[in-house]
């Protein structure tokens, strides 16, 4: 199958799962489901990974600013924009698409390969619609606040490798995140946190929904959903930052 | 009553089901038997409409199931039960909420009336203070009746069973059969069972339809299958020694 099949039955796919719920009370059971499976069990690994990077960052700019005409504000303001533009909403999600991207392809595979997806088209259900739609508002929804936590966290993180490490003062970290703030590149961080949140749901989705075989098939089907999706967010990322921000 | 009329069903260029033409009757127990790679499965889940047939026609109780709207597609789907070959029992709910599934969908029952359905289903297959296990817990018989459970907890009118004795000792698989046959007489079920045990054959058969390379090679009950001398069925039925001997003192008593 070439690429263009793959994006149209992916649009085929798209065009069955944004149907309403056939049963509203089934489906918030679903939706706070995915919400505790995708979002909040994803909480630990962000917020481990967002504070460590956040203080490599400060320390690798502060590290590498030898010039004493420089002022060590500018390590605050650096760790802050390279947060906030690129660490917390890119490769946060570059490591969700693993972990949760996995999970979903994964799971839906296995339901796929034990003939529960059939039992759930026996019934009557539209069965893209009650696996798929939770997962994709459970991410869209709580993602923005995943990724928040992983930008305040991180700032955190710079500033105590700061203080720890003796490269720079707190205050003059302080006043590099203060300076020159502008609302635009948080909304800019959000606009690609929702672009990136529906690709984790839907690329997995899709690679789990149609995998065929048995669970040798589910397990290429997940790396392969891990691997596209990520290909998918750098790509996309690089079309909304020229879109954006130039 | 179910009745096919010249269903043919292929997968690109493999032609796996070449015209089949058959009914089954409510009330009754009806067998598809054959060989792996005859049809069976193509053929059942055309019947459930899994699969689209690319011409024939597939009629319940006089509705020719392609003909549906999208409203009568559902609600149709509702008359079905299905029981899958490896049960297809949602790994991530309990025993209890599997079998709640399709009341949580499809009726605006409360949680006491369908707690009450659920238990009395779970009662009916006798399987018991199992409501709260999930199915990794359960054996291989105890899934297959759960899933007999969520495929008549809607009291279906069509009941289909992919090979539900696969994977099971004799005595369970007895069990199963006289369940499957029980529920059939008691709630005049029209009853499909896609199987390889011979002994469902000789005990629940009441009707056997014999596939052959996606055709019908022979139909018909199961005394008469002592009887034919149809040499594919003969040959697929009475492959074992045992039985062999089997039809050989029947034949012999009847003579």
């Amino acid at each position: 199958m070439n690429y263009l099949e793959h994006f149209g039955k992916y649009c085929m796919m798209l065009g069955q799962v944004f149907k309403a719920p056939q049963r509203p009370r089934v489906f918030r059971d679903a939706l706070f489901k995915d919400i505790e499976e995708l979002g909040l069990k994803s909480l630990g690994i962000i917020m481990f990974i967002s504070f460590f990077i956040g203080g490599v960052i400060a320390l690798q700019t502060a590290l590498n600013l030898e010039d004493p005409l420089i002022p060590d504000s500018l390590i605050g303001f650096a760790a802050k924009r390279s947060i906030i533009l690129e660490f917390a909403p890119t490769f946060c999600s570059i490591i969700l698409a693993g972990k949760v991207g996995s999970y979903i392809t994964s799971s839906i595979g296995t339901m796929r390969v034990t003939e529960q997806i059939d039992a759930l088209e026996v019934m009557g259900i539209n069965s893209l619609n009650h696996l798929v739609l939770p997962k994709i508002i459970a991410t869209v929804f709580f993602y923005p606040f995943l990724i928040c936590l992983g930008m305040i966290l991180g700032i955190f993180g710079g500033w105590l490798a700061g203080v720890l490490s003796g490269l720079f003062t707190g205050t003059d970290y302080i006043i590099g995140i203060q300076s020159d703030f502008q609302p635009f590149l948080l909304v800019y961080a959000m606009i690609k946190t929702l672009v990136f949140a529906f690709l984790i749901s839907t690329v997995p989705s899709y690679h789990g929904y149609y995998v065929k075989g048995g669970s040798l098939a589910v397990g290429k089907a997940s790396t392969q959903a891990v691997v596209w999706t990520t290909v998918l967010i750098v790509i996309s990322n690089y079309f909304l930052t020229q879109m954006l921000l130039t | 009553m179910i009745a096919v009329k010249d269903l043919h069903k292929g997968f690109g260029d493999v032609k796996v089901l070449k015209g089949i033409s058959t009914t089954f009757q409510a009330g009754e127990t009806s067998l598809i038997i054959g060989q792996s790679g005859s049809g069976k499965t193509v053929f059942l889940k055309s019947l459930i409409g899994l699969h689209v047939p690319e011409s024939g026609t597939i009629s319940f109780d006089g509705r020719i199931n392609t003909d549906f709207t999208m409203e009568a597609k559902r609600a149709w789907r509702q008359e079905i039960g299905m029981v899958f070959q490896g049960s297809a029992l949602f790994d991530s709910q309990t025993v209890e909420e599997n079998v709640m599934f399709p009341l949580k969908m499809f009726t605006n029952n409360s949680q006491k009336e369908m707690l009450d359905r659920v238990n009395f289903v779970l009662d009916r297959v006798n399987l018991f203070n199992a409501n709260k296990k999930f199915p990794a817990e359960l054996s291989g018989g105890m899934q297959k009746r759960v899933a007999i459970a969520r495929a008549i907890v809607m009291n279906p009118k069509y009941l289909f069973c992919d090979e539900p004795n696969s994977g099971l000792d004799p005595q369970t698989a007895i069990v199963i059969d006289n369940l499957i046959q029980e529920i059939t007489a008691e709630y005049k079920i029209t009853t499909v069972i896609n199987t390889h045990d011979m002994n469902s054959v000789m005990e629940i058969g009441k009707k056997i339809v014999f596939l052959k390379n996606g055709v019908k090679a022979w139909e018909g009950t199961k005394n008469e299958i002592f009887k034919t001398d149809n040499e594919a069925i003969v040959e697929f039925v009475y492959s074992s020694n045992l039985f062999k001997k089997v039809r050989q003192a029947y034949l012999n008593e009847t003579k």
